[in-house]
């Protein structure tokens, strides 16, 4: 078990660099998820901390010794792969002792080692079979068996269920949960499936374009979300963003509606709120014209403009909301749901 | 397809068997001859059907003198150095290439394609056109009328090693770094992971490579003076001039008969293999 920190870590192609100054302190234990879009660059800083891409500037140290430049099977670590990267042509019992006969660990030792693995994953049936003859899933616990064998001090995960149907993921992402609560391993996963990262992680990197949009616990990043990004990127279906003015301790909508909101400068303001926090209420202060809805059974979406402009809203209401497309409905919400941004910078404005 | 036309049965059938009769009839009259003395050989019409020296032929060519009144390696012995050469051709061009293909596709070093193409410009140098010089470095190496000089400067294959570039190029990245993960450093990956994913197309190239090592012909004629040395495939045009007398075509097609067996021993014995290897894209 261990610590892992990384400091000030970049990663460079020739010039273009994709990763600036990525600083993070991860704890013994910790489940970690960096989670963004595709080529935020989450792939690359993993494979650095596994040792199969160079670092360009920056530390990377497992426990107390800085990693930088051994060789990936030297840092104690083990990775799962998004195709499994199962060897075709062994067994799935060589294929997870594959690792521990180069170590030169006793065939005795091995044995017991891949059993109790395949125990914990239930997959001893398959000990004999070929990686082919298995279905997705069970690939998927290979390789998780693979990883589990070694011991190591580190799992690496880089987007492992993205390749099984959505029921398997929701399964093995409790799985993986599971087992590394029963393993109190250290463990980096990589997806860019924001409802995998809130399930799974105990905190979540927010990556965009190589930076660190923000670096907490799921709750933190729903409740507070310190950029745009984060606040568009987490939860389902996203956040909602309107233009607003802010004056004399009130906020004037894109339409003319004032909300009155015990804050902010006289300024450009983005007004975030979240489709499930808004409210229906005969006199609330956003009218939404619907467009159409989308019954979801426990839930219904509504999508619309807000009324006198152009700008789309979503709205999550509880149960089964009929409401022909061109009705105007309007919505409230309470104070503590607003977010408030900066449309410069795109980070949060918090009310004095 | 669900058809059932009995005329286009019939005619694909005919148009079959006429095929295999005009591949076959030469064998058959190989085999023909082979099983007839030598005077009944010379004489018009040539039998079509197998006569009583069969075995009689058999044992004279492969153990005897081969054809008499001349100075021939017994037949088995010729047997035995198309087969070394043939074994050491095949095995040292999958060797070579393998080896070479990993290094061009897993190793990152200055001038790796300049590397990679030398090799593929060789395609344009076959033996023939470089023959001259090539039997000047091997007689000056001292490798006349030996094994070595016989297989060594046909071994490197550029048409194998680009297969093997192209096999490697089909195996996933991830196999690498799993096995880098693994602790495998590279040529524990090659013999435990390239090799084995390359089975298939190994045993496909080794039955090709056999069986154009087999038929060199021009080569061995070159380097070749000492009968214990000649291969099979160059003796059987020797037999046809050698004696000053009319050809012994038992004798001949005997040898012409045995040289035909091995190739078509290892193509039935690595069948199966083949056809995945030539074939088979998923790793």
């Amino acid at each position: 078990m261990a610590s892992i920190t990384l400091n000030k870590l970049v990663k460079a192609y020739g010039d273009t660099e994709v990763l600036h100054h990525v600083d993070g302190q991860i704890d013994d234990g910790e489940f970690i998820v960096i989670v963004g879009p595709s080529g935020c660059g989450k792939s690359t800083l993993l494979r650095m901390v596994a040792g199969l891409e160079s670092v360009t500037s920056g530390d990377i140290s497992i426990g107390e010794k800085v990693v930088n430049d051994l060789e990936p099977a030297d840092r104690d670590i083990a990775m799962v792969f998004q195709n499994y990267a199962l060897y075709p042509h062994m067994s799935v019992r060589q294929n997870m002792a594959y690792g521990l006969k180069i170590r030169k660990v006793s065939k005795s030792e091995i044995d017991r080692r891949v059993e109790e693995a395949a125990d914990i994953l239930e997959i001893r049936p398959y000990l004999d079979r070929k990686p082919r003859q298995l279905s997705g899933g069970q690939r998927q616990r290979v390789a998780m068996g693979r990883a589990i064998v070694r011991d190591p001090q580190v799992f690496l995960f880089d987007e492992p269920l993205s390749n099984l149907d959505a029921k398997l993921r929701v399964q093995m992402r409790l799985e993986i949960r599971k087992l590394q609560q029963r393993l109190g391993v250290t463990s980096i996963y990589v997806t860019h499936d924001q409802v995998e990262a809130m399930t799974l992680g105990d905190r979540l990197m927010v990556l965009n374009g190589g930076y660190v949009e923000q670096f907490g616990t799921p709750i933190e990043l729903y409740d507070r979300p310190e950029t745009i990004f984060v606040a568009g990127f987490i939860g389902s279906p996203s956040m909602n963003f309107l233009t607003a003015t802010a004056r004399g301790g009130a906020l004037t909508l894109g339409n003319g509606a004032r909300i009155d909101i015990a804050a902010g400068s006289d300024a450009e303001t983005i007004l975030g709120l979240r489709p499930e926090h808004l409210i229906p209420d005969e006199t609330g202060p956003i009218k939404v014209r619907t467009e159409l809805q989308e019954q979801l059974g426990a839930n219904t979406l509504l999508h619309g403009t807000l009324d006198g402009s152009d700008e789309q809203i979503v709205v999550s209401l509880p149960g089964h909301v009929a409401a022909s497309p061109g009705t105007i409905m309007s919505f409230g919400f309470e104070q503590q749901n607003i977010h408030l941004f900066d449309p410069q910078t795109g980070k949060r404005i918090n009310p004095a | 397809m669900v058809e059932n036309r009995p005329l286009l049965n019939l005619l694909s059938h005919l148009v079959l068997i006429l095929g295999i009769a005009i591949v076959a009839l030469p064998i058959w009259i190989t085999f023909v001859a082979a099983s007839h003395d030598a005077v009944r050989m010379t004489q018009a019409p040539i039998p079509m059907l197998p006569g009583p020296y069969f075995w009689e032929n058999f044992k004279q060519t492969l153990f005897g003198g081969g054809l008499s009144g001349t100075e021939v390696a017994p037949v088995w012995r010729m047997l035995l150095n198309s087969l070394a050469m043939a074994m050491l051709i095949a095995l040292g061009k999958i060797a070579i290439s393998l080896l070479s293909a990993f290094a061009i596709v897993y190793f990152k070093f200055p001038f790796r394609m300049g590397f990679f193409w030398l090799i593929f410009i060789t395609l344009m140098l076959p033996v023939e056109v470089r023959i001259l010089p090539t039997f000047e470095v091997v007689a000056d190496l001292g490798m006349l009328n030996s094994y070595w000089g016989l297989s060594i400067p046909l071994i490197a294959s550029a048409t194998a090693t680009f297969m093997f570039r192209q096999v490697f190029l089909t195996i996933p990245d991830e196999m690498l770094e799993s096995a880098r993960i693994d602790g495998a450093g590279p040529l524990r990956f090659f013999w435990d992971i390239l090799v084995p994913l390359s089975r298939t197309n190994i045993a496909a190239l080794f039955v090709i490579l056999f069986i154009y090592g087999w038929n060199q012909y021009l080569w061995p004629l070159l380097i070749t003076t000492d009968t214990d040395m000649t291969t099979i495939v160059m003796s059987i045009k020797q037999m046809l001039e050698a004696a000053e007398q009319s050809p012994q075509w038992n004798i001949i097609m005997m040898t012409a008969l045995l040289a035909m067996i091995p190739p078509v021993f290892v193509v039935i014995a690595m069948q199966r293999l083949f056809v995945q290897g030539l074939t088979e894209t998923d790793k």
